[in-house]
């Protein structure tokens, strides 16, 4: 090899560049480009327009569909953490066996396919299903109950989902804090609960924020629990993308829809790497 | 145990398994119906049968999917992994804007899958690369990219340079430091990498429904086929086979994790 070319290539930036060469070709070429072209889409039809992003804002049935993403992820995320933060809580005193039990259901369920999870939420669900033939077999009913193809159902099979990412970040930042912190408190006079509220709570809250724009972050995107146990008003903004591209082929539409979820992902995620930062996110055991 | 047992009250004990059996309930309610007839669900199942185990097992479509899903998945964390790994070694050395460079490889991670589904879809098309398995192997490697980065990334940050260092000075080539230095050494992440590609891609949802169709049809885009339009009488059974999938997966980690300490 020319001896000027191989200094060249020995140098680390060189080097460096080499190594990034292939996956960020892959990268740019099947994902970059792809989403800028959809970006190119929602403002060229053919020639520079901005009416795909008007439509959005005034319709209101599209401002609906804005409505009820930003309501379905603001409860499943306050479900998440209004049951994943006692559970954290618990599992992080819990003894050895018991928090082992509890972490094996958390990784386990993660691991289980997620249309198998949503399926067996239909089952449970549907017009006589498990809970419906129950409910009227002890007679606390007398007609079908309708649970599924609700804002219930699709809460109860995103909550399920996306209550690991609440537990996980909450639990680690608890285990962290020393366990002399709230005895401490209580030497001094603090009630248990006082000592609580005043000492591992403030404590706890980096885990809180994680989790809380976690959950949320991902339920904003979310497409396969509203799909499966949704009726058509729990349609969120993925579905509605769906919906243009695959049934009504308005792609222009569909790819400004996509950039509005886009931005406001990234919007959020940016507050997210602010407050937590990626790096900690490891740490945290996600 | 006895000390810790008495710190929790029943109550949060009560609690905390409630949860665990909230997470974890499609166990306790698909693997006793796939034991039931296969011609209606009811719950619990009136008699015992493994009719839908032998239908399952005699059904081609099926079994074409597991087997399509299953060299994606193959194919794409293989690629990720390699893909991964020339990545994490490229951050170590001095790059211009690598802040950037970092948070574009983890972006696929980060935009929910409808966008990349649509966007790649639409792109894929173009080169008729749609409901084929390299598309879907396209779209998957870079789906799976960002876990096997951060896994590989999570260990070579563990890695003593001065060992690499040791064996060039002794004369070993880039390439002889790379195989017989480095890559034992991260070895156990690279395989959860391609451990936790392999499990993404092998129930990747939402990119496949757009990008298979008729031909290259994966599990998952089949069992959501099968969901929404029609519940074949066979899906407990597929779904307890998967459950004894994840729960094999979940020791094959527990193993990778427990070795590394």
């Amino acid at each position: 090899m020319d001896k000027r070319l191989k200094n060249i290539l020995m140098h680390p930036t060189a080097k460096g560049m080499l190594l990034l060469t292939p996956a960020l070709v892959a990268l740019t070429v099947f994902f970059v480009i792809p989403i800028l072209r959809m970006f190119h889409l929602s403002l060229f039809d053919p020639h520079f327009t901005i009416k795909y992003y008007i439509a959005f804002f005034q319709r209101p049935v599209y401002m609906r569909v804005m409505w009820i993403t930003v309501k379905i992820s603001l409860i499943v995320t306050a479900v998440c953490l209004l049951v994943g933060y006692p559970f954290a809580f618990i599992l992080s005193r819990a003894g050895e066996k018991l928090s082992k039990v509890f972490l094996v259901c958390i990784v386990l369920s993660m691991c289980i396919s997620l249309l198998v999870r949503n399926f067996s939420w239909i089952i449970i669900l549907q017009r006589s299903g498990i809970v419906d033939s129950f409910l009227m077999k002890m007679g606390i009913t007398h007609h079908h109950v309708r649970l599924l193809h609700n804002l219930f159902s699709v809460v109860l099979g995103m909550a399920e989902i996306l209550l690991p990412y609440m537990i996980l970040p909450i639990f680690s930042v608890l285990k962290s804090i020393d366990p002399n912190l709230p005895k401490a408190a209580q030497t001094m006079g603090a009630r248990p609960a006082q000592a609580f509220w005043w000492v591992t709570f403030p404590l706890s809250l980096p885990g809180v924020y994680a989790g809380f724009l976690l959950v949320f972050i991902m339920s904003l995107g979310y497409f396969i629990t509203p799909a499966l146990l949704g009726g058509s008003r729990e349609m969120m903004i993925s579905n509605m993308i769906a919906f243009q591209v695959q049934t009504v082929l308005n792609w222009h539409f569909a790819a400004s829809l996509s950039m509005i979820l886009l931005v406001a992902t990234l919007v959020f995620y940016t507050i997210f790497n602010r407050v937590v930062g990626l790096e900690k996110l490891e740490d945290l055991g996600v | 145990m006895e000390a810790d047992a008495k710190k929790l009250h029943a109550i949060e004990i009560i609690f905390g398994i409630l949860v665990s059996i909230y997470l974890i309930a499609p166990i306790f309610v698909l693997v006793p119906m796939s034991f039931g007839p296969a011609r209606f669900f009811s719950f619990p199942p009136p008699e015992f049968s493994v009719e839908q185990y032998i239908k399952f097992f005699h059904s081609g479509p099926w079994w074409r999917a597991i087997r399509i899903s299953f060299e994606v998945a193959v194919l794409a964390s293989f690629f990720a992994t390699v893909l991964g790994i020339l990545t994490c070694l490229a951050m170590r050395y001095k790059i211009p804007a690598k802040g950037f460079l970092n948070a574009m490889f983890i972006s696929p991670m980060i935009v929910p899958l409808i966008i990349t589904a649509v966007a790649l879809y639409s792109f894929l098309s173009k080169f008729h690369l749609v409901d084929t398995v390299p598309g879907l192997v396209l779209a998957h490697t870079i789906l799976t990219l960002p876990f096997v980065i951060i896994t590989v990334s999570a260990t070579l940050k563990g890695l003593d340079p001065s060992l690499e260092h040791a064996a060039a000075t002794l004369g070993a080539s880039p390439m002889k430091v790379f195989f017989k230095v480095t890559l034992p050494l991260i070895k156990r992440g690279a395989i959860t990498g391609a451990v936790f590609a392999y499990m993404i891609s092998f129930d990747e949802t939402v990119v496949a429904i757009f990008l298979s169709s008729s031909h290259a049809i994966t599990l998952p885009k089949k069992m959501w086929d099968s969901i929404r339009f029609s519940i074949e009488p066979i899906l407990p059974a597929l779904s307890t086979i998967l459950i004894l999938f994840a729960i094999l997966m979940l020791v094959l980690l527990e193993v990778l994790s427990r070795k590394r300490k």
